[in-house]
């Protein structure tokens, strides 16, 4: 179980906060301009590094905010947190 | 009373004045207040505890603490549990144990035949026969033998609780690095918790004659446990064990038997700042000949047995070791009145401060041991052709720091030629080791090691501490030369005590090619017992060392993985028992539906909603019937309150809502709804409801129950994440208003009955929107939306209003006939007319257009989630599965609901499935709903549902049946 | 015709006997280590359960045995070595049931086909019901599985705790009743290692290589864009073909030739009790409350259970997670809780964007991906068969088609995780 230090609340469980999945680029400002291919590709195909990876996470049991962290696939240790995307 | 015949006179840590009376393999016998079954047995000189997994072979206790392998038992009574170490089972009045594995009794067991049988079922042997004709008739008979204890019974003893602790310190093991730690931490006023597995404070000092300073070791130890708990910054545990060590420095305790009686253990979920591990090392076995014969006992175990339980294992010793911690152990047993024949010690020379310890015993250097006898218990050992008579042999293989917690926090573990052992490597968290857990293995190493590792704790923890003076400690220092098999090890000389894994299962996993250690390990099933192997995993890597000319460090540690000894699942799960496995929701009105009969379901989203009224006489459907026609005919309630509920409120609501649902929303009036649907931007239905425009900048929408909460994510991460410039709060307002939604032609007459200042006219209040009044005196909001079909006013108001609200409903209502519906009536009407369910017509694979939808699909927005995806797939021009209605031509014929259509009933790939069929009691058949490949189109015709016995052949239709034009429901 | 020289000790009660008199000193070595060459005809990357099987069908039913399959740990010990044997077909739409039906059949014969006793045990499985979403659920697999000759029968709560004796939770006045119950007969579990090992000794015996220690830390890729074969520190091995088979490290690889995939690497965790005298006879199965267990031969419960989603190639049990299972347990079988934790472990592995897995070709001519399996123990026969085609023919066949790369082009996911709401 993580220990995610809020910007808000401190260093508090996982447990008080809900997984969102990985931080996929940002969806483009028009969908319809990119191919096919391109779409499909930011839909389904997020990093997966053996490393650091950005993730959403929700202090629903908290202070309600959305963070992202950088957080290491391999040791689990977390180098960031920040607050939104 | 007699004294027990292995007892001392006088000495140990027991209470004499508290003898105890307990039961073994139906016997009984007395021990004292402070004894373990293991001690209480061998001082009642009971030598047979045990009978080995596979061969049935006898065995007797062999250590003294959790590292035994040998002697499992089961408790009976209230203590009732199985495969406990007879070394870690405190001797209560009254305890009634029992060998596992053994029947009828460890003593006389039949199951001893497969001795006889040993060299036919070497390892692995179970791979290559029992093949013919098929393993079902082999395994029945294999299953019952395995197993060792039985299952638990259910207990009425059963109290668990969790507790969470957060420390700047946690220290594992209250030895003499972990006191001094403790001590050092504890004096900087740092947050300390010191955990220890044992029955008391002190570690090996319990089981040593050792001085710290100018007193007993012991004496440090009670001076130690007395500071600390004085102060309030400290936790002391003991009977607790630290058995995972987990991402984040969590660490989990399992407390046994804590101060308040009523409870069968605790569970600590422990988040440490910094954590030591000082659990102290574990004596190896000497891996020979008959090494499992009873009376072969650990020396450390030997001397903790006279030391601290004042039990001598046997009257006349050998002890036989590569290293030198025996010689003190040899001493203190001699001290005992044991009388020891020979050490016979492995290596060629013996250093002078070991030979020191023993003046005028025998050693025999350069000599191992040849040969045991004595076949249901050590009579003699043979060395060099000499035979010593003895019934009791001590052996020490060496030590191995106990590296599990360390190892299980995912930091390195390194070989160490000169320990001839692992040992903590480079740390992964903020973890430290300490004392013998670090290879450090005299008294005043280990002291100040643990005064040194305190003080790394506490600075890193951003406080000052000082460096204590340390007491003097004398030990004797500790050399090894590793002796991995003694020369002739073969088919006795057991690795694995436990799981009988011997050297030549060894040699023959190695000549079979299974040579890594991992492959060894799980050919032979060596290490893999409820041990863990903490007495022989080392031995099985030397073992396989020795035999492929490596270094143990090159073959390889095996991950320790927790737990470090087994934790009762009661214990991990503490008080989450029935409704707190699964918390469930419920509505103000859950009360008032159980006391009308109403059957409960659970709702999704872990709703409790009633399925059904049934009244005396009537069937299910007989219920579901009358609910339905009530709605259909005269007039219905039902309790609508789970429905999720969201104000979404901000300058950009509306452009909000028109990005995540499929059409517009944003040229809403206020006071006006519309229904939509929302999509992932996959290109799939993820979500239908209602959002109304209570102002221009706020909306309120409705989901669905079950999707509320992933609704709910779904709406705040796209807008914190995704559009965190826009101006859109969300509150989540679901349980801020309950409803009660009364629907039915006569829905109008019962509302006014009940009384409103709501202009309720049709040209007055349409459908599709809200007015805001007072309804039967409470302060209301009313919403015209229809879920069934009919004319249908949804009643909501604050939570605490809603008994009243139906009460009145109720009584107002009581002249039309009103009733109660439940979700199985619910269910019936939504079908009738059509309307969608999730996890019904939507499974994950469906967007708008499958379900005729396409209208909900906006061409105004240049974009909407789901937009462009639904393009794309659509542009692919595969057929798709489309909603159509379906008619069994028999109209009394069921279909169940899932079942697949397939071309012709044929048994081929499907083409459909039936959603939903219900007995319409507007149409007086049974009618369904089904997805069907190319639907739309082939309305008119016939498909075909496959069941296993037999075909119903079903007309299809549009997917609605009852008022299409939507008349009712706007009247 | 393939014809293909088998050279493989058999393995009897006679032989177990013939070598006891000997002191068992005339077994042959379960497998080859032979000499790295520097090409092979193709490269099987993972000697896990998948690779393994490739490689054996790859030999056995196309004539292929210039393959070389590439460790990098120990043969053996990918999820094959971590997992709980659960071997079903239970699926709910037609891509996946004929595969798992499949799967299912080729593991009962594996024993007397490979000459390694699998144990493999047709314990059935019973899938407890506890919602109605839930029943309809396992309704709609039932009916949909007949076609495929799949068995699904229900039974009633009475039957479901006659044949559980232990499952004493669920009353009707608990949190969730038990509202009945789903029987597959065809459910088995049986020995992870020795499919590894059977498979390995069968393959080398036809003149497959296997290498241990030997990771492929890149792929190659030719002039032309294909495939070239794969560095490891051991030197470079040059293939035409190359076959990812590498649970939880399929991108790690296939981004060294600027290959993404939509696949992301997760922890899938179980755990072991002590071990006991016979408790459960059959796998039994909790949807609704997230937890699965079955008792091995050795009296082990081996338990898994809830998923955590996020992101790891730490193979890791997540604490809460674990206690969601354990408690869910008990709720069912109270009277484990006296019952011991004994070890517990996770695996990683690779989950698609829809879940379901990847048997497929790349856009790299020559690159063979079989990945995404989640469950993936089940399918290793298949899976296996299925990988061995694509890398012989280059084209699937017909059990593993739904699972190629493609359904992404087009978004047509294939998903079996319906989304179940009780009504």
């Amino acid at each position: 179980m993580l220990l995610i230090d809020c910007p808000f609340c401190g260093k508090r469980n996982e447990s008080e906060f809900v997984y969102g999945g990985p931080a996929m680029p940002a969806r483009p400002a028009d969908p319809s301009a990119l191919d096919d291919a391109h779409w499909v590709d930011h839909l389904t195909v997020p990093p997966n590094p053996m490393g650091p990876v950005e993730e959403r996470w929700w202090h629903l049991r908290g202070c309600g905010s959305w963070l992202t962290i950088r957080r290491d696939t391999v040791t689990h240790a977390i180098a960031e947190v920040r607050h939104g995307g | 009373m007699a004294a027990e015949p292995g007892r001392l006179p006088e000495g140990g840590r027991i209470d004499r004045s508290r003898p105890l009376q307990f039961r073994f393999d139906g016997r009984a016998y007395t021990g004292f207040e402070g004894d373990t079954l293991a001690s209480a047995l061998l001082a009642n000189r009971v030598r047979i505890t045990a009978r080995s997994f596979k061969y049935h072979r006898p065995r007797g206790v062999m250590g003294a603490g959790p590292e035994e392998p040998a002697t499992l038992v089961e408790l009976e009574g209230d203590l009732a549990s199985g495969n406990r170490p007879a070394t870690t089972v405190r001797l209560t009045d009254g305890l009634v144990a029992r060998s596992v594995n053994a029947w009828p009794s460890a003593s006389f067991d039949l199951g001893a035949v497969n001795q006889a049988l040993a060299r036919f079922i070497p390892a692995g042997f179970y791979y290559k026969t029992f093949k013919w004709p098929d393993w079902h008739l082999y395994e029945p008979s294999i299953r019952k033998a395995a197993g060792l204890a039985g299952a638990p019974r259910e207990s009425s003893n059963d109290g668990y609780e969790a507790r969470h602790a957060h420390t700047d310190l946690l220290i594992a093991g209250a030895g003499p690095a972990g006191l001094m730690a403790a001590l050092v931490a504890g004096r900087a006023g740092a947050r300390v918790m010191i955990v220890d597995e044992g029955a008391e404070a002190g570690g090996s000092l319990l089981n040593r004659r050792l001085s710290i300073g100018d007193q007993p070791a012991m004496g440090w130890v009670a001076a130690a446990v007395a500071e600390l708990s004085a102060m309030d910054n400290v936790i002391h545990l003991q009977n607790a064990t630290v058995w995972a060590y987990r991402e984040h420095n969590l660490l989990m305790v399992h407390e046994r038997s804590p101060e308040n009686s009523s409870l069968s253990g605790r569970s600590w979920r422990v988040r440490a700042g910094q954590v030591i591990t000082a659990t102290g090392a574990i004596e190896r076995m000497m891996v020979f000949e008959g090494n499992d014969r009873p009376g072969v006992m650990l020396a450390s175990a030997v001397q903790a047995y006279v030391n601290r339980w004042a039990v001598r294992s046997g009257q006349r010793a050998a002890v036989f070791t590569n290293n030198d911690s025996v010689y003190a152990a040899a001493a203190d047993m001699a001290r005992a009145g044991i009388d020891v024949a020979a050490i016979i010690d492995s290596r060629d020379s013996v250093p002078d401060h070991a030979r020191a310890l023993v003046p005028g015993m025998e050693i025999l250097a350069g000599h191992t041991v040849g040969k045991v006898h004595g076949r249901r218990g050590l009579r003699a050992v043979t060395v060099a052709g000499r035979r010593i008579d003895c019934d009791l042999l001590a052996v020490s293989g060496g030590w191995n720091p106990a590296v599990h917690l360390y190892s299980q926090s995912r930091s390195r573990i390194v070989w160490d030629e000169r320990l001839a052992s692992f040992v903590p490597g480079d740390a992964a968290q903020a973890v430290l080791a300490a004392g013998a857990a670090n290879g450090a293995m005299t008294l005043g190493a280990a002291l100040a090691e643990g005064a040194a590792r305190a003080l790394a704790a506490v600075a890193a923890l951003g406080r000052a501490a000082a460096m204590p003076a340390l007491p003097e400690a004398v030990d004797t220092p500790y050399t090894v030369a590793p002796l991995w098999t003694a020369p002739g090890a073969a088919a006795k000389s057991f690795l694995d005590v436990q799981n009988d894994v011997t050297v030549a299962d060894i040699e023959l996993a190695l000549r079979e090619g299974y040579s890594n250690i991992e492959h060894v390990k799980r050919y032979t099933t060596g290490g893999m017992g409820i041990d863990q192997g903490k007495t022989g995993n080392v031995n099985i890597i030397g073992a396989v060392a020795e035999r492929q000319g490596k270094t143990p460090g090159e073959v390889g540690v095996t991950t320790f993985r927790p737990p470090y000894t087994p934790v009762d699942f009661g214990a991990i799960a503490g008080r989450r028992a029935g409704p707190v496995v699964l918390p469930y929701r419920h509505t103000p009105l859950t009360g008032w539906h159980k006391d009308h009969g109403a059957v409960m379901y659970e709702a999704g989203a872990r709703w409790r909603r009633p399925g059904y009224y049934p009244r005396p006489g009537e069937s299910f459907q007989d219920s579901v019937n009358r609910e339905a026609r009530t709605v259909r005919e005269g007039v219905g309630i039902y309790d609508g309150s789970p429905l999720g509920k969201y104000e979404v409120k901000g300058r950009d609501a509306g452009r909000f809502l028109d990005w995540i649902y499929t059409n517009v929303m944003s040229s809403l009036t206020a006071g006006n709804g519309r229904y939509g649907l929302m999509l992932t931007d996959d290109g799939m239905i993820l979500d239908d409801g209602v959002s109304f425009r209570l102002a221009e900048d706020r909306f309120l929408v409705s989901t669905s129950t079950g999707n509320a909460d992933a609704v709910w994510q779904h709406m705040e991460k796209l807008l914190r994440i995704e559009r965190p410039d826009w101006q859109v709060r969300i509150t989540n307002v679901t349980s801020q208003w309950a409803n009660a939604t009364i629907c039915g032609p006569k829905a109008r007459e019962v509302l006014a009955a009940m009384g409103t200042d709501i202009d309720l006219a049709q040209g007055a209040f349409p459908f599709m929107a809200f007015r805001d009044g007072t309804v039967a005196d409470l302060p209301t909001r009313v919403v015209r939306v229809s879920f069934t079909g009919e004319l249908s006013f949804e009643v909501n108001v604050r939570p605490r209003d809603l008994p009243t609200l139906w009460e009145a409903a109720m009584e107002a209502g009581r002249s039309h006939g009103i009733a109660p519906i439940g979700s199985e009536a619910n269910h019936v009407l939504r079908v009738e007319k059509g309307f969608l369910s999730l996890g019904h017509e939507v499974d994950g694979t469906v967007d708008p257009h499958d379900l005729g939808m396409g209208w909900v699909m906006s061409k105004k927005k240049p974009d909407f989630l789901g937009k462009r995806s639904v393009a794309l797939r659509r542009s692919a021009g595969r057929p798709r599965r489309e909603l159509v209605g379906i008619r069994p031509l028999d109209p009394d014929r069921q279909i169940p609901e899932g079942a697949p259509l397939t071309p012709g009933g044929r048994k081929e790939a499907t083409e459909g499935f039936v959603t939903a069929c219900v007995w319409s009691v507007v149409e007086s058949r049974w009618v369904g709903l089904a997805l069907l490949t190319d639907g739309r189109a082939r309305i008119g015709g016939r498909a075909y549902v496959r069941l296993p016995d037999g075909i119903i052949e079903v007309a299809l239709c549009p997917p609605v049946f009852h008022d299409p034009e939507g008349e009712r429901l706007r009247s | 015709m393939v014809n293909i020289i088998i050279v493989m000790q058999r393995y009897s009660i006679l032989s177990l006997a013939r070598n006891a008199l000997s002191g068992h000193r005339g077994w042959a070595e379960a497998w080859r280590s032979p000499p790295l060459k520097d090409r092979y005809d193709a490269i099987i990357v993972g000697a896990g359960g998948h690779g393994l099987a490739a490689a054996y069908y790859l030999a056995k039913e196309h004539g292929i045995t210039d393959v070389a399959v590439l460790e990098a740990g120990w043969l053996g010990g990918g999820n094959v070595a971590r997992n709980t044997v659960t071997i079903r077909s239970n699926y709910m739409r037609d891509e996946s049931i004929p595969f798992y039906v499949k799967s299912v059949a080729m593991f009962e014969g594996l024993t007397r086909e490979l000459n390694f006793n699998m144990m493999h045990s047709k314990r059935t499985m019973i899938d407890v019901l506890q919602t109605w979403g839930m029943v309809r659920d396992r309704r709609r697999r039932r009916l949909i599985m007949d076609i495929y000759g799949a068995t699904y029968e229900d039974i009633s709560v009475d039957e479901l705790r006659r044949r559980v004796p232990a499952l004493t939770g669920g009353r009707p006045d608990s949190r969730l009743p038990i509202l009945g119950a789903a029987v597959h007969t065809d459910a088995a579990v049986n020995r992870h290692d020795a499919v590894a090992w059977g498979y390995a000794r069968a393959a080398d015996a036809m003149g497959v290589e296997m290498h241990q220690k030997t990771p492929a830390t890149k792929l190659l890729r030719g002039a032309d864009g294909a495939i070239a074969g794969v560095e490891t520190p051991r030197g470079t091995v040059r293939a035409k073909t190359v076959a990812l088979a590498v649970s939880g490290h399929t991108t790690t690889l296939t981004e060294t030739a600027g290959l993404r995939l939509p696949l992301r690497t997760i922890n899938l965790t179980a755990f072991v009790s002590e071990p006991v005298k016979p408790v459960v006879d059959v796998i039994v199965n909790c949807p609704d409350l997230g937890v699965y267990l079955s008792q091995s031969d050795k009296g082990e419960l081996v338990i898994g259970g809830a998923t955590d989603l996020g992101q790891s190639f730490r193979r890791d049990i997540k604490q809460s997670v674990f206690e969601d299972t354990v408690a869910a347990m008990l709720d069912l079988f109270p009277r484990f809780r006296r019952l011991k934790l004994m070890r517990q472990w996770g695996g990683h592995l690779d989950m698609a964007h829809d879940a379901t897995p990847i048997v497929s070709a790349t856009d790299i001519p020559g690159l063979i991906v079989s990945a995404g399996w989640w469950g993936g123990y089940k399918a290793i026969p298949a899976g296996g068969a299925g990988l061995a085609h694509l890398i012989a023919t280059g084209r699937p066949d017909p059990l593993t088609a739904p699972f190629g790369l493609n359904r992404f082009r087009t978004l047509d996911y294939v998903v079996e995780t319906g989304t179940t709401t009780a009504r």
